[in-house]
């Protein structure tokens, strides 16, 4: 079987809808699959990679961690629109450093944040062969 | 709903055998989990079990046996990470098995 390109869009803050965790759950699965999976993160989205969550207040399972694994899982394109960051107040400092380890590399770690403007997203959505919208 | 009972307590299981309290697993819980499945746990089962609880604690969730098998290799050597090895240790599937006697959930995409 030949691996289709899959993007997981993710629009949404990481509490208080189950969108975040959802999507975040069927991206680890899909990866069972051997596929070529990325991720986007755009509007609200940004905001569950952001560092310091903290969910102690509203009795939900703090997640951020999670995505720090998807390196192990060979899930290494995380693309985040700089636009949704800036519309935030935020930058690349205020997310997680997320990175993959190059087993080709002598296991050296490399940055999965891609960040990419409005019109460059387009462009790698246009290319996917499956989008999914969480 | 099933239950472990140890030192005169009584431990809640879910309907697969995996623990409903995750914080309130000790060693000896697993031991007992693994003794119900007529599991003799050696140094090697425990290392396997601890790295499972340690992935746990910083990225909160079991990794899927491919991650597992990577990581075991990096770890404790090229000998180690490979399915062979930890087949052997946990014969039911080392994600699956091994995270029963961690205290941990079933690893996620683990049907």
């Amino acid at each position: 079987m030949a691996a289709k390109k899959f993007m997981f869009v993710n629009r949404k803050a990481p509490y208080g809808t189950v969108y975040a965790l959802e999507s975040l759950e069927v991206v680890l699965i899909s990866a069972a699959f051997e596929q070529d999976v990325s991720l986007a993160f755009i509007d609200d989205g940004v905001y569950q990679i952001t560092k310091g969550q903290n969910t102690d207040g509203i009795g939900q399972k703090n997640f951020s961690n999670t995505y720090k694994a998807l390196g192990d899982y060979e899930i290494n394109k995380l693309y985040v629109e700089k636009e949704s960051l800036e519309e935030r107040g935020l930058t690349q400092d205020d997310l997680m450093d997320l990175v993959w380890e190059d087993e080709d590399d002598d296991w050296a770690e490399k940055p999965s944040i891609i960040l990419v403007d409005r019109s460059e997203m387009a462009d790698v959505m246009a290319e996917q062969e499956v989008t999914l919208s969480f | 709903m099933s239950s472990l009972e140890l030192n005169g307590e009584s431990i809640e299981l879910d309907e697969e055998g995996y623990l409903i309290d995750l914080a309130s697993w000790t060693p000896e819980i697993g031991e007992a989990l693994a003794k119900g499945e007529d599991v003799e746990l050696t140094d090697e089962h425990w290392d396997i079990i601890n790295f499972l609880r340690e992935y746990y604690e910083e990225y909160q969730i079991a990794p899927a046996v491919r991650v597992l098998t990577k990581a075991v290799g990096k770890r404790l050597g090229k000998d180690k990470g490979n399915s062979k090895y930890l087949y052997s240790l946990f014969p039911y599937g080392p994600g699956k098995q091994a995270c029963k006697y961690a205290g941990l959930p079933k690893p996620t995409g683990c049907v």
